[in-house]
């Protein structure tokens, strides 16, 4: 089991973690069509090298992080809070 | 009953054997034993006595007495010896006590150790020959996939004639649960393999401030060192002195390096433990320092795999260490400076060399004779030799596993006849050290893995940061030459393990099989017990010569974790399942409760009697503890937001003072929980969910809010055990409530259904009590802070004593619900239930702009081909049909299931709800419900509301 560098609790075996997939988009739910949806849920690219995905550290500071990994090395380039990446004064509120 | 007829007839002869006897293959004192001659140790080998001294593993002490065979082969029951005297010997699997599997050239005498061959079938009796020549008609090569295939209805008895070849002991269905436990560990290094060169790097490592794991699969330190001669014993002395004067090394002896994962996620094994089976070490290790030495590899040709047919390494572990002579006349067979030691340690023990065989030379074997051990060998120059022993010292095999599992990709390399690492593919934090990693004599390769070590520890940051100062210089270490024998060209075994010939992997060949990957699972080879480090280069020479490629060119098979094989009891360890109980336990406990496990709770099923349960709480009042629902605090501007989001019906209007009940999907519209939720005041909710799906509703709240809504204001915190949790229903609960409670008006008018207050209950302040009705009957659920939980619970009972009130558990609202015909989810849904076959359909509000699955809801509807859920009952009210029962349609499929069933107290007769197809979801309609005993029974879709359908009970 590779090691993720947290960005709060410092590298953390990756049991702590919760995968949850290539961070995807969400379809307009009022313009999409049935193909689109099922895309979005099921279908995901799954590329031999770099990705971006989400983890949620369940077992640690259960915050969501952005992780750049290459599938093939487990290679981590960053690791980031989704939320603070994003929204940095909203997510100062809520820590 | 015995295996051993010849050499019981041998041991009979010489006087020698049972309990006290002498032994009469045991040697006189040598330099170097590991045995302890002062004690003795008495064990049975197939029911008689035998004994041996303490440090003789079960087979030295079973040679010393003068027994050659140990086992008989997996296919063909041929009988088999020691072969390579080590962990790895295939000839060597035996039964101890209740423990099967043991390797008996490992594992050590102990006192009482009843020891059993195994796969000692049909019987020795029985003529071996005949048997063979019954087996090998079924047992062609690839016989899995060609044998017992057909006709499939004979499967069951295939599968009885197959397990008789399974070569594993028993486990006796009353042997005694082992003790295993489990440990994490944080080594700067990891060295697996404490020969020379481990122990060297083990010290180098440790000097240089790291912190040390030396892991050696044998009961001692060592490695060759052991069984070699004076200087080496000296130089075996002066490391075990270095590494002793070393605190920073943790040595663990019998004990293995399984694999190495992601960043030195490293278990390791440990037995020989006091008070536990064996241990299983999760190290995450800043290096890791491969040295695990090279093995020895087996020579193939007619007759290899007789009794008396040994490596070298096994006749010098067997003269050196443990004092026994191997056999009484020798043919040695040698293409190395171990080889010429072994003639040389044979002499030392008194056996007659009666040739020695130079592959240097060109000499070779060609065939060992003999039925049940060897009789004679056939040189390749024509001679025959009479012998009961053949040594044979023909190469080594780089065991290459943690290299292979950490990137590396090791290459033939023809001149030294064996597969190299590619230090250019081995990552930064995983070195090699000794013969693994080159040639040389002992003191460069001790000089080479101190280099190796203090590199280690440079890289595992043991001093300053990782990676610090300058990198080590390591040495680089020459690769001798050596003769590439693999095969005599006439026959034999490849895989001992596996009864594995090399006709059989020319036979793969020839039947299309190929590649090495392939002929490997066509014929098992390198699939047994001994993983293929005894077998994987022999079976990729033979294939390479069968198919015209090089060996480079033939490649290897993969080598996979685990290195050894591993017990399931020490990857489970111990059980450490955490659970949970509410503030009330305690007096649950003490008033009878049945426990119920629910997840990670345990909770009370019911107090003796559910069905009085149910009638209290319908004609008076009951109180139920209800703490492991799930609660969130959630605070801030856009909680009204949050809710609109994830549950399927509108929450925008929902005012201070009220709370509502809810439904939340997963973005493929499945149902993932329910609950109720209540607004305390302007920007702070309370929501409650299922007890099963606290954690994952917590997760889904902290996702949407931290990845796909960022900017919103939402403040979430869990506090489902800082509330003890307790419902009063019935239509005595106001009564009940009222008499602890001063300052909050219960009256209907103050405080009717569906509304939330927060207020003081038995003095105890900052309650929360939510009026709603789970149980269809009125109700109160009240949130007291944990720790007054048991005390608010005793005075209810105290105050409720004149109302009748009583304790019920989940048991009696599981039939309250259910008679209210209130789903459950994960009970009445499943994981393809989409809301609408949920029984909500009027809380689903598709005019909402947006909510989590809502694209998926609208095509649910559009579709209208969704189940149903729908009340049931059976014509014959005394019949409830167990939840899962399927329902049939009128042509005999599946049209739905029982999803829910009690004998209803209140009704006296039997309830239900079921999943159902659309067209029979019609109440009235009489569908045909099929019992797990095949018998069928007619019931009638009801709605789902058996009880008190207007809901007039819970709006008093
Ligand atoms: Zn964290």
């Amino acid at each position: 089991m590779m090691l993720l560098p947290c960005p709060w609790c410092g590298p953390r075996h990756a049991g702590e973690f919760r995968f949850h997939g290539a961070a995807g988009t969400r379809p307009d739910p009022a313009t999409t069509t049935p193909e689109q949806w099922r895309r979005y849920l099921y279908v995901h690219d799954n590329p031999r090298g770099w990705q971006t995905e989400s983890w949620y550290h369940s077992a640690g500071c259960r915050r969501f992080l952005t992780v750049e990994r290459n599938t093939l090395t487990h290679e981590v380039r960053s690791a980031r809070d989704t939320q603070l990446d994003a929204a940095p004064n909203a997510a100062e509120d809520a820590r | 009953m015995s295996i051993l007829p010849t050499s019981r007839r041998a041991r009979s002869a010489t006087g020698a054997g049972g309990a006290g006897g002498p032994a009469p293959m045991r040697l006189a004192p040598r330099e170097g034993e590991v045995i302890d001659r002062k004690r003795s140790v008495e064990f049975r080998w197939n029911g008689t006595p035998y004994t041996g001294h303490p440090g003789d593993t079960i087979v030295s002490a079973l040679a010393a007495a003068g027994e050659r065979v140990f086992s008989r082969s997996y296919k063909y029951h041929r009988p088999r010896g020691v072969l390579t005297a080590s962990y790895l010997d295939p000839g060597a699997m035996v039964q101890v006590g209740d423990e099967p599997n043991v390797r008996a050239a490992h594992r050590l005498v102990a006192a009482g150790m009843d020891v059993r061959s195994q796969n000692t079938w049909p019987s020795l009796r029985y003529d071996v020959k005949a048997v063979n020549g019954l087996v090998e008609r079924f047992l062609a090569t690839g016989f899995y996939y060609k044998t017992f295939i057909k006709p499939e209805p004979l499967w069951p008895l295939y599968e009885k004639v197959l397990r008789t070849f399974v070569h594993a002991g028993e486990i006796p269905p009353d042997s005694a649960p082992g003790c295993y436990d489990q440990r994490y560990a944080h080594p700067d290094v990891v060295v697996a393999g404490g020969g020379p060169a481990g122990m060297a790097a083990a010290v180098a490592a440790a000097r240089a401030g790291a912190t040390v794991m030396l892991v050696e699969e044998e009961h001692q330190l060592g490695g060759h060192l052991r069984f070699g001669g004076p200087a080496e014993r000296a130089r075996l002395r002066e490391l075990a002195a270095a590494v002793a004067a070393q605190p920073g090394i943790e040595v663990l002896t019998d004990a293995v390096v399984e694999a190495r994962y992601d960043d030195n996620w490293i278990p390791i094994v440990a037995r020989s433990l006091p008070g536990i089976d064996e241990r299983l070490i999760k190290a995450r290790a800043g290096t890791l320092v491969v040295a695990p030495g090279l093995v020895e590899r087996p020579y193939v040709f007619a007759g290899n795999d007789l009794p008396g047919v040994m490596l070298s390494t096994a006749a010098r572990r067997l003269i050196n260490l443990y004092a026994v002579r191997p056999g009484h006349r020798a043919v040695v067979l040698t293409a190395n400076p171990e080889g010429d030691a072994a003639v040389a340690d044979l002499e030392s023990a008194g056996v007659e060399v009666a040739a020695v065989v130079d592959a240097r030379r060109g000499e070779t074997v060609t065939a060992a004779h003999g039925r049940h051990g060897v009789r004679a060998v056939e040189l390749g120059d024509g001679r025959r030799v009479e012998a009961d022993l053949l040594v044979t010292a023909v190469g080594w095999t780089a065991p290459t596993s943690l290299l292979n599992q950490s990137g590396d990709q090791p290459v033939y390399d023809p001149r030294a006849a064996r597969f190299r690492p590619d230090p250019a593919r081995m990552p930064d934090d995983v070195l090699a050290a000794g013969g693994i990693a080159g040639d040389g004599d002992l003191d460069q390769l001790v000089a080479h893995a101190d280099a190796v070590g203090r590199e280690a520890a440079r890289r595992a940051g043991a001093a300053g940061g990782a990676g610090a100062g300058s990198a080590v210089a390591v040495p680089s270490l020459a690769v001798d030459e050596h003769p590439e024998l693999f095969s005599a060209g006439t026959g034999g075994f490849v895989d001992l393990s596996e009864d594995v010939s090399a006709k059989d992997i020319t036979t793969a060949v020839a039947e299309g099989y190929d590649s090495v990957e392939l002929a490997k699972r066509y014929t098992t080879a390198t699939m047994g017990p001994t993983q293929g480090k005894l077998e994987t280069v022999n079976t990729v020479a033979i294939l390479a010569a069968a198919t015209g490629r090089s060996i480079a060119e033939t490649g290897t098979t993969t080598w996979r974790p685990m290195y050894a094989p591993i017990t399931l009891g020490a990857l489970a360890g111990r059980p450490h399942q955490p659970v949970r109980y509410s503030p009330m336990q305690p007096w649950h406990e003490r008033h009878g409760a049945v426990p119920l496990v629910a997840g990670q709770w345990i909770r009370p099923e019911h107090y003796g009697d559910p069905a009085a349960e149910v009638t209290a709480v319908r004609t008076g009042v009951g109180i139920i503890d209800v703490t492991p629902i799930g609660k969130l605090d959630l605070q801030g501007p856009d909680v009204a937001k949050l809710l609109e989001l994830l549950y399927v019906n509108k929450w925008q209007k929902l005012g201070i003072g009220r709370v509502r009940y809810g439904v939340m999907c997963a973005e493929d519209g499945v149902v993932l929980d329910d609950g109720v939720t209540g607004r305390l005041g302007e920007q702070h909710y309370l929501m409650s969910t299922t007890s099963s799906g606290a954690a994952t509703v917590w997760e889904w709240v902290e996702n949407w809010l931290q990845t796909a809504h960022p900017d919103w204001r939402v403040h979430v915190t869990p506090v489902t055990t800082a509330y003890a949790s307790i419902n009063i229903a019935g239509p005595r609960s106001r009564d009940l409530l009222a008499r602890l409670t001063t300052d909050v008006d219960l009256s209907a008018e103050a405080f009717g259904y569906m509304n939330v207050r927060t207020g003081t209950v038995a003095g105890i302040a900052d309650c929360v009590l939510w009026r709603i009705g789970f149980t269809g009957e009125l109700s109160y659920e009240i949130h007291v802070p944990a720790s007054y939980g048991l005390h608010v619970w005793q005075r209810l009972l105290d105050a409720g004593a004149d109302l009748g009130v009583r304790p019920f558990g989940v048991e009696a609202q599981r039939v309250l619900r259910l008679e209210k015909g209130h789903a459950i989810v994960g009970q009445d849904t499943d994981g393809l239930t989409q809301a609408f076959s949920a029984g909500v359909d009027e809380l689903i509000k598709l005019d909402k702009p947006d909510f989590l699955g809502k694209p998926e809801l609208v095509w649910q509807h559009q579709r209208g081909t969704h189940p149903r859920l729908v009340g049931l009952q059976p014509l014959d009210g005394s019949i409830v049909p167990p939840e899962a029962s399927q329902i049939l349609d009128r042509a005999g499929g599946i049209a739905g299931r029982v999803t829910s069933s009690r004998m209803s107290p209140t009704l006296g007769r039997a309830i239900g709800l079921a999943q159902l197809d659309p067209e029979l979801a019609v109440v009235g309609t009489h569908v045909t419900v099929r019992l797990p005993d095949g018998s069928d029974v007619t019931a009638e879709v009801t709605e789902r509301v058996h009880v008190d359908p207007q809901g007039e009970r819970q709006r008093v």
